[in-house]
């Protein structure tokens, strides 16, 4: 995302002003907040003025609407530059805003952003013929038919860059064109048509009063065995296929390997005691600390081998040697959690 | 109160007190970038931040309310711990974030040597980065000509956008973009429009705002730290004086909490240059119409040959704003001696007799009163340009509670909303009587306050104006017992001392007006008054500090020692006795100003009985006791002085209020030398131009 700064002063209009009908309208958004909250109105506003301003917002439109809101201007300029919904600098008649957030862009908004490369150039410039501008933007809230672009006030989505050409060919020659879905999904339904509720029998009476039925003559027994037997399933999975004790977030430090209690069941390990759990807690200090932090008697051995070497240690000298630094609430955890596993 | 346990030690707080509030009280320190005691919380730095036993992820402790905390399982106080595995883990890794685009130009930084985030990474920080990306960049912004922003260190902490938001009140700063492109800055670049935009360099927890004046001059650690008052207006903010060698480089608030909590007007902090231009460093005397420099003993000389056989009644005394209480007495004790009656330390001419009683020319609620106050009458004076300090307390207190305040005078931004009442005495009168709506808001509210400003006073009406504020504190209940509501705003840090010492005019003395006409007297001793214009015919002998309107009147000039120069006695508006303390000495030939009248007046024959500033301040305090209560505003009986003022009577002609600081940067002959705050002025000037059209 580009720096999102006022226009330069030559694209800026002298003045700007509401039309009497979006003053009117103007009016009506700021009677909906409470006397003293007048301020709230600030983004339908702005929006206005932009809609009115042909799809951008010059300097003169953030400062009526201060000016209308008596908010500071700086204030209202925070919000401008904050929404990307905003445009401060000119656009086009078509103005794409494309999603290139984390589903979109593995359904294939990359290959969309490089075809409006290639098409309109970078992003923020308004093309020759005045019709098109462009700018990647952070999620639109489409994501089930990803990819898509905003256009103007209206989604387009399941995009491919031939779609889009088209699309912006149809727009450009002012061709109607279809909103939403280009792939004749409706809204966001599955992509190749509905396929829960298929079932035949759903729709015929034969299930009416079918799931009570199954209370009634089902045998308590066989409930408790089925009760079990599911138990004893997730059990199975679970050791078979645990999950990592904590997530991989990347760290350094931390551990790949998994020993939830339900795989040593099955291996038929006896529990891990408390103690143990406590010893095996993490005592980290550090974020930096890619490695073990080494033992002073190491970092002596190592340093004197550079010294002979001629080089410098390449351990960490900088951090603390490990001492056994188990926080409160280690502490507290392993003492609290010992009765409980007796019990 | 609720009890909490931090690192192991429990205690009890309020259960409002955040967590961050309640580790301090257990003694706990936690660092932090965007929280501040007086700003509003906004917790987006995430450096405070500590393990509270039972949350899954460690807490934010500046915006976490210990009443939100969990008790345990069998109910045990909540547990924080600030020194924990967890908690100094979760710091780093901010501190590692903080320090991803902020660049390593310590060196060259001016906040180099007191700043929060060096400090802070030596805690917190690790010694080499993970990141190979670039540094963010962003452009230096212009704010000002009394702040220089370095905006590529800023950590986006908001402090500086929230206290002008919010202490200031002049909205001019804010956060544009957003994310990796979120800069501060002010609305196109424009100057700040804040008369206390120098705190918020201070406030800078980094060196992206640093003060532009003194940037490039010193490190902290080269700097004699004096701790001061200040002159530059009445309010008698704590200052601390930042000396190198012999020369004064900066002025920084101190904590008072009383006057000034933590902040300082930019004319207190920046009127430093102003001591070091144009100041008066030997005697002068004038011969042939033009002054030429001498020696001490021909400026005395020449003064003891035109004083010898002068009628005392033809011999005057004005005492100027920022003269010390010990020169005055010095000053008054040689004019007694000699005989003279014509003495005044009004030099603005305010109307007011320190026999009224002491209620009748300070501000007896005190400044932290105010807080107490429900509706306040502003009387002629604008207090957001006469006492800065004065205002952010107003302000203060409106954003405790609602409050009306009420205007008289010169319609002007106080920074928080007001009725503008009317431009003269007439309103007064019309509220007094009950004829406008804003007298039952006053008579309604049960701790009103009167404030009448030295713009209400300095007009021939004066004594009138003050007795009908004085009637209609009154006649509304401002003055009782338990609540003093009616107190007169002092724009000269010398004033309350004058009138406390009785530097007025005696039997049959003249008045500043008076002795100041042209032919009125024969010599006039003026002890650094600038601001009034001595007609011609007095032989003026000039003591001060600066070549100012004073000394270019003078036959005779001697060189004085400013307030950073000398431990002199200051009382506030409040009446609150304070003393200044030396940071440094005076330039060239000058000396401290009892030190000079004390020789003078040993050439004039009426030898004063004291050596030493000790065995001065020893007769002071033997005839004015109260001055030796330093830091305490001595009581007074302000019902009786009311009642007093309000008998005065007499009618207010229907002239319009003047202000009483015309231009806030320019006030005194310190402020007039400095070259920052002439750049301010004009700028002030420029924009109250732009706001006029």
């Amino acid at each position: 995302m580009a720096n999102r700064r006022l226009a330069p002063a030559a694209e800026q209009p002298q003045s700007f002003a509401f039309s009497s009908e979006n003053a009117e309208w103007a009016k009506g958004q700021i009677d909906k907040y409470p006397e003293g909250r007048q301020a709230s109105a600030v983004i339908p506003l702005l929006w206005k003025a932009q809609e009115q301003n042909g799809g951008w917002l010059p300097q003169k439109a953030i400062e009526a609407v201060a000016d209308e809101l008596g908010m500071p201007h700086i204030r209202v300029l925070e919000v401008a530059t904050f929404y990307t919904m905003f445009a401060l600098e000119p656009v086009g008649r078509f103005w794409i805003q494309l999603c290139g957030t984390v589903p979109c862009d593995s359904c294939g908004a990359r290959e969309l952003k490089d075809y409006l490369h290639a098409r309109l150039g970078a992003p923020g410039h308004v093309s020759a013929d005045g019709n098109f501008s462009w700018l990647e933007v952070e999620c639109l809230g489409a994501c089930c038919n990803a990819p898509m672009a905003q256009i103007n006030q209206d989604y387009y989505e399941d995009l491919t860059p031939e779609l889009l050409g088209k699309l912006m060919d149809d727009l450009a020659a002012g061709r109607p064109v279809k909103v939403g879905s280009q792939i004749g999904r409706t809204s966001s339904e599955p992509k190749g048509g509905p396929d829960t509720l298929t079932d035949a029998s759903l729709f015929d009476g034969s299930r009416v009063g079918a799931w009570r039925k199954r209370f009634e003559t089902a045998d308590s027994k066989q409930d408790e065995a089925g009760g079990k037997a599911e138990a004893a399933s997730s059990e199975q999975r679970a050791a078979v296929d645990p999950k990592p004790a904590r997530p991989d977030a990347g760290r350094a430090v931390g551990t790949a390997t998994t020993d939830a209690p339900a795989q040593r069941n099955a291996a038929g390990e006896t529990p891990v005691p408390a103690g143990a759990k406590a010893d095996a807690a993490d005592t980290t200090e550090s974020t930096a600390q890619r490695n073990k932090p080494a033992a002073p008697e190491a970092i002596a051995k190592a340093e004197a081998a550079g010294a002979e070497a001629g080089t410098q240690s390449d351990l960490p000298r900088n951090e603390p040697p490990p001492q056994p630094v188990a926080s409160g609430a280690n502490d507290d955890a392993a003492a609290t959690s010992a009765p409980q596993k007796g019990n | 109160m609720t009890k909490i346990v931090v690192d192991g030690t429990e205690v009890d707080v309020p259960a409002d007190y955040t967590l961050l509030q309640a580790c301090e009280v257990a003694g706990a320190e936690i660092p932090r970038f965007c929280f501040h005691e007086r700003l509003s919380i906004a917790g987006n730095c995430r450096m405070c931040l500590v393990e509270l036993k039972g949350a899954p992820k460690p807490v934010a402790s500046c915006a976490y309310a210990v009443k939100d905390c969990r008790p345990g399982p069998n109910g045990e106080p909540p547990e924080v711990l600030t020194r924990s595995g967890t908690t100094k883990k979760a710091r780093e890794g901010v501190m590692e974030f903080l320090l991803i685009n902020h660049p390593l130009d310590c060196p060259i930084c001016d906040q180099g040597g007191h700043c929060d985030l060096q400090d802070q990474a030596m805690a917190y920080g690790v010694d080499s980065t993970r990141y190979g990306e670039n540094k963010r960049a962003v452009e230096e912004k212009y704010i000002g000509p009394l702040v220089r922003t370095a905006m590529n260190r800023c950590i986006h902490c908001t402090r500086c956008v929230r206290f002008l938001a919010e202490v200031a009140g002049v909205p001019d700063l804010g956060a544009i973009g957003r994310g990796e492109d979120m800069e501060i800055t002010s609305y196109l670049e424009s100057a700040m429009g804040s008369e206390l935009q120098g705190n918020v360099a201070d406030l800078c927890p980094v060196g992206a705002l640093v003060h532009k004046p003194q940037s490039y001059e010193v490190r902290p650690w080269e700097l004699s730290k004096t701790e001061s008052i200040d002159v530059m207006d009445a309010v008698g903010c704590a200052i601390r004086v930042d000396a190198k060698g012999r020369e004064v480089i900066q002025i920084e608030p101190r904590i008072n909490e009383a006057i000034n909590e933590e902040w300082i007007s930019d004319k207190t902090r920046h009127a430093v240059d102003g001591l070091r231009m144009q100041r008066l460093d030997r005697p002068y005397l004038r011969e042939n119409g033009r002054l030429r420099p001498a020696s001490w003993g021909e400026a005395f000389a020449a003064i003891a040959a035109r004083m010898k056989g002068t009628d005392p009644k033809r011999i005057g005394a004005i005492a100027g704003d920022l003269a010390g209480v010990e020169e005055m007495f010095a000053l008054k004790s040689l004019m007694t001696a000699l005989g003279v009656t014509n003495l005044d330390g009004r030099q603005a001419g305010e109307a007011i007799d320190p026999a009224w009683g002491r209620a009748a020319y300070t501000f007896g609620t005190t400044i932290a009163g105010i807080e107490e106050a429900d509706a306040i009458l502003l009387v002629g004076t604008n207090p957001r340009l006469e006492a800065s300090l004065v205002n952010v307390r107003i302000r203060k207190r409106w954003r405790m509670a609602p409050l009306a305040v009420g205007l008289i005078g010169e319609a002007v931004d106080l920074t928080y909303p007001h009725t503008y009442l009317g431009a003269g005495p007439e309103t007064l009168g019309e509220i007094a009587a009950g004829r406008h709506s804003f007298a039952e808001v006053l008579r309604a509210a049960s701790r009103p306050l009167v404030i009448v400003g030295t713009g209400a006073l300095t007009r021939p009406d004066g004594a009138a104006i003050l007795s009908a504020a004085a009637a209609l504190a009154k006649d509304i209940g401002a003055v009782t017992a338990d609540w003093n509501g009616f107190g007169v705003l002092q724009t000269a840090a010398a004033r309350v001392g004058a009138l406390d010492l009785g530097f007025v005019p005696g039997e049959g003395g003249l008045d500043v007006a008076a002795m100041t006409q042209a032919g009125a007297l024969d010599v006039l001793f003026n002890l650094g008054a600038d601001e009034v214009e001595v007609g011609p015919g007095a032989f003026v002998i000039y003591q001060g500090t600066h070549g100012d309107r004073g000394a270019t009147r003078a036959d005779v000039v001697l060189p004085g020692a400013a307030y950073t120069e000398k431990s002199a006695t200051f009382v506030n508006l409040e009446g609150r006795v304070q003393m200044t303390n030396r940071a440094g000495f005076p330039p060239g030939d000058a000396r401290e100003d009892w030190a000079i009248l004390r020789a003078l007046s040993d050439v004039l024959g009426q030898r004063l009985p004291y050596d030493s500033l000790v065995a001065l301040r020893r007769a002071l305090y033997t005839a004015h006791p109260h001055f030796a209560g330093l830091d305490a505003v001595a009581p007074s009986n302000t019902v009786a002085t009311v009642e007093t003022l309000a008998g005065l009577g007499g009618a207010p002609d229907r002239a319009a209020f003047a202000p009483a600081v015309p231009d806030f940067y320019l006030t005194n002959a310190i402020a007039r030398a400095s070259r920052v705050l002439a750049e301010c002025s004009s700028l002030a000037r420029v924009r109250g131009l732009e706001a006029a059209e």
